[in-house]
């Protein structure tokens, strides 16, 4: 391969890891804190169409965002609400906002703009255009969410707490610190960086929404939290990683490679599932989540 | 069962799912009005599509069918305490036991065929709900993870299979070639039409049948037999079960074995009843759908009777009322399921509350 060729594949692998990020990030701010997330995939779906739609009527894709935020801090909140004050099956509702999100933006979309659940193409100013190396906004703010994260929740007080929560609530709980609280926030700031990936997806990386075009992601974005155990900066490697995956299985398209033949792409598509599956079998070290994680909180009387 | 205090019992199978399902129905016609549509002519357009006519009513029972099987099997490992979200997977690669059942034996007669096509998708969708069940037994690797990975994995499978393995070569679709004719299940205005009765012709094949006898079964096996105590001992307390001598990992990838083998049904029906070829994501979200089908039904045979023709009313009507109001789209199912699970699943704390200040006092004492 031409050394030009493995930069471009580099920088595609980047692009394209950008939502897996987001979303991992999301994942992990979420259940640091005891609350499982599944529905990484719907929070997504939704800000990307929220982002789509609020960018073509405003013209703005600063606008976008914003939608596409709040869109998705809406679907955490009914997450928050059922999982934390009602102690319902935080993967019950999980899988329940998933299949919200596909549905609605599936309708919304279809009466809206009746092409067939997709927003009308967006232009100009209606999307995040390149600001450095040609990449968007989007991506750096993304980046930046590594470091952030990784220094909130290991260095600050907040992050201590946050932690606590969701290993031992009731430590914090007689600490005098409220549980349900900093769930909330934590639940939230997943909301948050699921509305960056997606309006990423609809805004920043291609131009509009199309219905199911999460495609996934959010599922590999719950691989990529569990290959790095719980942790930001190996979070970002293994979206990375992830990512350079999806690049090269488009790239690898059709070529023979020199002594194995055609790799199929099928082969590279699985491979964040396989190794997951590995990973959580103990077969390369093991994959530890937070202890509470899962596990309502039962104020003692 | 002895009436008075079972009162409370009978609030909390029955009544808590109703009430979910209505509050459902009153967010999804929310839904309707949010994109300007009038809820009251959707419902009238999505009944009469669904019961109104003998060709609907057929459709009805079809989807139906399909739903009975993904419910049962979200219920059968339900009770063993796994949450199998892996159904899509399992009947993927059931699809795929069938074809290859099928499809190597063309010169076997139907009456052969069609029960080894049978046993084709109850094993392959057994084997692939047995490998999360074995991790999740040995390995500790939590089931809800594996099957999720599961589906995506089974996913690219099929169409790495279909688009270079099982293609007919003249044949441009990612698809099999079609099943031999003897191996088709027969549809039921077939059937009638044998006796002389004449219904309307729709999907709807004898699988129907099957479906109702493996809601028999079930039942069998979780309330009357020694192995469905064992799997609702190991739901309960896992710790009781080995106090008991039960070996809870035997029992998991017991459960989940049959958990695959019932989500297998769903290949039977929409493959050898009604496409007679494997394609492409023929499962269309059904995996999903029966987590909503087991929640609602309370995970008991006759509650998964009913919602699965809840859901079929649903999917038949969807399609009929997308046909006359265009703004409203199939995917209004996928939203109503949604709900259901939310409603049923994760907030039934909330509804029970609800359910239980309306009761009146004496009613709730005597529980």
């Amino acid at each position: 391969m031409h050394p030009a060729d493995f930069l471009t594949l580099l920088d595609s692998g980047l692009r394209l890891s950008v939502p897996l990020l987001a979303a991992c990030l999301a994942g992990l701010w979420s259940e640091k804190s005891g609350v499982v997330d599944i529905g990484l995939e719907g929070k997504m779906l939704v800000a990307a169409f929220a982002a789509a739609a609020a960018a073509y009527a405003s013209g703005s894709a600063w606008a976008g965002l914003a939608a596409g935020i709040g869109a998705s801090v809406v679907f955490a909140l009914i997450h928050g609400f059922a999982a934390i004050s009602q102690r319902g099956n935080q993967i019950v509702s999980g899988v329940a906002i998933n299949m919200l999100a596909a549905g609605l933006t599936a309708i919304v979309g279809n009466a809206w703009y009746g092409q067939g659940g997709r927003t009308p193409p967006l232009e100009g100013n209606q999307r995040f255009g390149d600001v450095l190396f040609g990449h968007s906004t989007l991506v750096f703010v993304a980046l930046l969410a590594v470091p952030v994260t990784w220094f909130v929740l290991a260095r600050t007080r907040f992050g201590l707490r946050l932690r606590a929560v969701g290993e031992n609530p009731a430590a914090v709980d007689t600490a005098g610190i409220s549980v349900t609280g900093l769930r909330y926030t934590a639940v939230v700031i997943a909301g948050v960086l699921c509305g960056i990936g997606g309006t990423y997806l609809s805004v920043g990386q291609s131009a509009g929404f199309l219905p199911n075009m999460t495609a996934g992601k959010g599922f590999i974005a719950l691989a990529a939290l569990i290959f790095a155990k719980w942790r930001a900066w190996p979070a970002l490697g293994a979206c990375f990683l992830f990512g350079l995956l999806d690049a090269l299985s488009i790239r690898l398209q059709g070529i023979a490679l020199p002594g194995i033949g055609e790799v199929p792409v099928q082969a590279i598509q699985a491979l964040p599932y396989l190794m997951t599956v590995i990973l959580l079998a103990g077969v390369i070290g093991t994959a530890i989540p937070p202890r509470a994680s899962g596990v309502p909180y039962v104020k003692e009387r | 069962m002895s009436a008075p205090i079972d009162l409370p019992k009978w609030a909390d199978t029955v009544l808590v799912p109703a009430v979910s399902v209505v509050a459902a129905f009153l967010v999804a016609g929310l839904v309707v009005v949010g994109i300007g549509e009038n809820p009251l002519t959707a419902t009238r357009l999505l009944i009469q599509g669904s019961l109104g006519s003998g060709e609907g009513l057929g459709f009805t029972l079809f989807y139906m069918t399909d739903f009975i099987f993904v419910g049962l099997a979200v219920a059968v490992a339900y009770h063993a305490g796994l949450f199998n979200i892996g159904g899509e997977g399992q009947a993927t690669l059931a699809g795929l036991g069938v074809a290859l059942a099928l499809n190597n034996l063309t010169f076997l007669p139907g009456f052969l065929l069609i029960p080894l096509g049978i046993l084709g998708a109850a094993a392959f969708g057994a084997a692939w709900a047995a490998i999360p069940g074995y991790l999740q037994a040995r390995r500790g690797s939590h089931i809800v993870i594996t099957t999720i990975m599961f589906n995506w994995l089974a996913s690219v499978l099929i169409v790495y299979l279909l688009v270079n393995v099982l293609r007919a070569p003249q044949n441009m679709n990612p698809e099999t070639p079609a099943f031999p004719p003897q191996a088709s299940i027969p549809f039921m205005h077939e059937v009638f039409a044998a006796f002389g009765i004449e219904i309307p012709s729709s999907q709807l094949n004898l699988t129907l049948f099957l479906a109702l006898a493996a809601s028999y079964g079930v039942w069998l096996l979780i309330y009357r037999s020694r192995l469905g105590y064992a799997i609702r001992v190991v739901g309960s307390s896992t710790t009781a079960a080995v106090y008991a001598g039960i070996s809870p990992a035997r029992i998991i990838v017991i459960a989940m074995v049959l958990s695959g083998a019932l989500a297998g049904g769903l290949a039977v029906n929409e493959l050898m009843g009604y496409q007679h070829r494997l394609l492409l994501e023929f499962t269309a979200g059904y995996g999903f759908v029966g987590i909503a089908v087991a929640l609602m039904g309370r995970a008991h045979p006759v509650g998964i009777i009913l919602s699965s023709l809840l859901f079929g009313i649903l999917y038949q009507g969807g399609a009929e009322l997308a046909f006359e109001q265009p703004a409203i789209t199939r995917d209004m199912v996928v939203v109503i399921g949604g709900i259901i699970i939310l409603f049923a699943g994760a907030l039934e704390g909330l509804f029970r509350r609800l359910v239980a200040r309306a009761m009146p006092r004496p009613a709730l004492a005597r529980a």
